[in-house]
């Protein structure tokens, strides 16, 4: 008899009121993660109505979006460095939290940082949880098999309001990988091909469930980058099935259970584990083995190839329109296209495995005269850590920026901006047109191929780079 | 919330795929605690000239399609960020429906909960729409179908909560208060 999928089970176990032809299901939510920028008009319309934050214990607050990446730690000092609108939002969002009882991790916080990377560093997210957050890339929560998805400001509301939401349920489609990344390509390359592959209305309307042998080989940081993406083709969220690699990630971390509640919370999540007998309403497949690093080329997440293939020649309107905003010559691959910017961070590839991959090809080396590198931790704690471990030495003495956690140049709306008709080498998730400012061209790539560009100051293939 | 039963107007054309909500609103004029006023943002890069004069290029400037509230875009409108602000802005121009070959599904959940109303429509009419702009057109919630100035109406799928919430100017929030009892024993019990 065919299992459940991952997603039925987390669905089935947070109906508060099943879904029927008439009406939608009110489903729980476990987690509620709120920032400054999709939050202030959800509060209004709490304060407007008279209501409390149903459950503040389950909403867990940062900010990163609008909030600056230059040192900041009270408002006053933001006021220097910040958008005067930016830090308008950044002061609405400590008053909102104060009001409503939230606990914020705020300008002061040694935990504060990008939302996506919080939660896990915290161990608030937990396979089984259900986990939304008024952004696309709550998906990267999916990572621990959990069904994380994003909302918009209103159902922000419902959530801080009942802490549930009125959902529909979505379909499960599964995407299965084999084989074994060669060197030099990372999970990012993986889920940038995955999503050439489906296109960017691919998903849409369905959860992807990412298995397989090179799944389970991933480490929990890999995992993130790739269910971070999933929305990128469109889909409603992505998600890994939990096995030891979760586990071991969640022990012994903060908002973790912890003693005999980490026993029973433990039983319950091996009940999630893939057993290879769920069926879904659609499969497709990928050989890892035979990936090299992938970069986009156009002006969207399913405009890539790999490093040294030839971009699409012209005759198409839609990409002729994408190579002509991004400068880019059809027919002629991207590799040893000139760059002026290299962006390493976002909630995609800010973690410490993406800041030691980097170093690791940076360390002895220089970033081109002609490039200027930001490299930006997902969050202050890991900030620390790799400064413990002199990661920011080989950027800095490299030549490239350090700065404080924040989404920075990943969406261009806290002072980090890329510049019009440059060229930006990013490890983030979004090469639209404008993404990282007016007129910026982003090429999305992994942190090595990122690395590796800004030493060559050209898009650059990292195994050239790499020892051995 | 205003009762929406039939949309009438002619066509505003914008025949490109994957229009994503940057396009529709671009992330540094997310900085905003309210939400009015985010029409002037609506596709700033592509109705702004560099300049800041109006593009007189973009379909959105052209004279003729002053008043109509009806956009035809071509398909997976609305993909990306999650922001709120995209349905927001195309309501402060004006528009009032979207449609499309398909719609992407946080786009489509927030434009339903602010009456903006995206309706997906099979390849074959989408392919006329695209190629007639400025037909007078109908979306019709009633019986949830798109009238065209000839042949037969193109029904639509829309979730039936959505479409009641839509008719009867329900605010969702309310609904889901009346549930608190279930959520409370929901809780009580896990």
């Amino acid at each position: 008899m065919p299992e459940q999928t991952l997603l039925s089970k987390i669905w089935d176990a947070h109906e508060v009121v099943p879904e029927t032809p008439d009406t939608p299901a009110v489903l729980y939510i476990d987690l509620h993660l709120v920032h400054e920028v999709t939050t202030p008009q959800a509060f209004d319309v709490l304060r407007a109505s008279g209501l409390p934050v149903r459950r503040p214990d389950r909403t867990l607050a940062t900010m990163d979006h609008s909030t600056p990446t230059e040192p900041a730690s009270t408002l006053e000092e933001l006021e220097k460095v910040a958008l005067p609108a930016a830090a308008a939002q950044v002061r609405a969002m400590i008053e909102n939290c104060e009001e409503f009882g939230v606990e914020l991790r705020g300008l002061d916080s040694p935990e504060r940082g990008i939302v996506h990377v919080v939660g896990p560093e915290q161990g608030a997210t937990w396979p089984g949880h259900t986990v939304v957050c008024g952004d696309s890339h709550t998906s990267t929560h999916g990572a621990f098999g959990a069904l994380a998805f994003g909302i918009g400001t209103t159902e922000v509301g419902h959530v801080l309001a009942t802490q549930c939401l009125l959902q529909r349920r979505p379909g499960a489609l599964a995407v299965n990988v084999s084989g074994r990344l060669g060197p030099g390509v990372t999970s990012k390359d993986l889920i940038l091909a995955i999503i050439r592959k489906l296109g960017v209305g691919g998903g849409t309307g369905r959860v992807l469930q990412y298995r397989g042998e090179t799944i389970r080989a991933l480490t929990m940081e890999q995992r993130m980058t790739m269910c971070n993406m999933s929305i990128e083709a469109g889909a409603r969220a992505g998600m890994v099935a939990p096995d030891d690699t979760a586990y071991e990630w969640l022990y012994g971390r903060p908002m973790a259970p912890a003693g005999a509640e980490w026993d029973a919370a433990l039983a319950g999540w091996r009940e999630l584990e893939d057993r290879g007998h769920a069926e879904f309403e659609g499969e497709v497949s990928l050989d890892a083995g035979q990936l090299r690093p992938m970069v986009t080329y156009g002006t969207n997440p399913g405009m890539s190839a790999q490093i040294d293939e030839p971009v699409p020649g012209s005759g198409v309107p839609a990409i002729d329109k994408a190579l002509a905003y991004m400068g880019v010559e059809p027919g002629k691959p991207l590799q040893g296209r000139e760059v002026d910017i290299v962006f390493l961070g976002s909630c995609t590839n800010s973690r410490m495995s993406d800041l030691r991959s980097a170093a690791e090809l940076m360390r002895g080396r220089r970033v081109a005269d002609s490039v200027r590198m930001l490299v930006v931790p997902g969050s202050q704690i890991v900030k620390r850590e790799a400064e413990a471990e002199g990661l920011h030495e080989v950027f800095l003495s490299a030549g490239a920026e350090w700065r404080e956690a924040g989404c920075s140049m990943c969406i261009g709306m806290n002072g980090d901006t890329v510049g019009a008709g440059k060229l930006c080498v990013s490890t983030s998730n979004r090469n639209f047109e404008g993404r990282q400012g007016p007129g910026a061209r982003t090429v999305l790539a992994s942190p090595l191929t990122a690395a590796a560009s800004a030493i060559r100051g050209r898009v650059a293939d990292p195994r050239e780079l790499m020892d051995g | 919330m205003e009762k929406i039963i039939r949309i009438q107007s002619r066509t505003v054309v914008l025949d490109i795929d994957n229009v994503d909500t940057d396009q529709i609103i671009p992330a540094r004029y997310l900085t905003t605690t309210g939400r009015d006023g985010l029409g002037e943002a609506a596709f700033h890069d592509w109705r702004y000239a560099k300049s800041g004069e109006l593009n007189p290029d973009f379909v959105l400037n052209h004279a003729e399609n002053r008043g109509r509230t009806i956009l035809i875009a071509g398909d997976n409108f609305g993909c990306g960020s999650s922001r709120e602000h995209a349905p927001w802005a195309l309501l402060d121009i004006g528009l009032k429906a979207v449609i499309s070959t398909s719609i992407a599904d946080i786009f489509r959940n927030n434009s339903l909960k602010n009456g903006f109303v995206p309706v997906v429509i099979d390849e074959k009419p989408h392919r006329w729409l695209l190629a007639n702009p400025g037909a007078e057109i109908a979306i019709d919630l009633e019986q949830a179908q798109v009238e065209l100035p000839d042949g037969p109406p193109c029904p639509f799928e829309i979730d039936r909560f959505a479409r009641y919430c839509l008719m009867n100017g329900v605010d969702q929030l309310g609904y889901l208060l009346q549930q608190s009892d279930r959520i409370s024993a929901w809780e009580a019990s896990h």
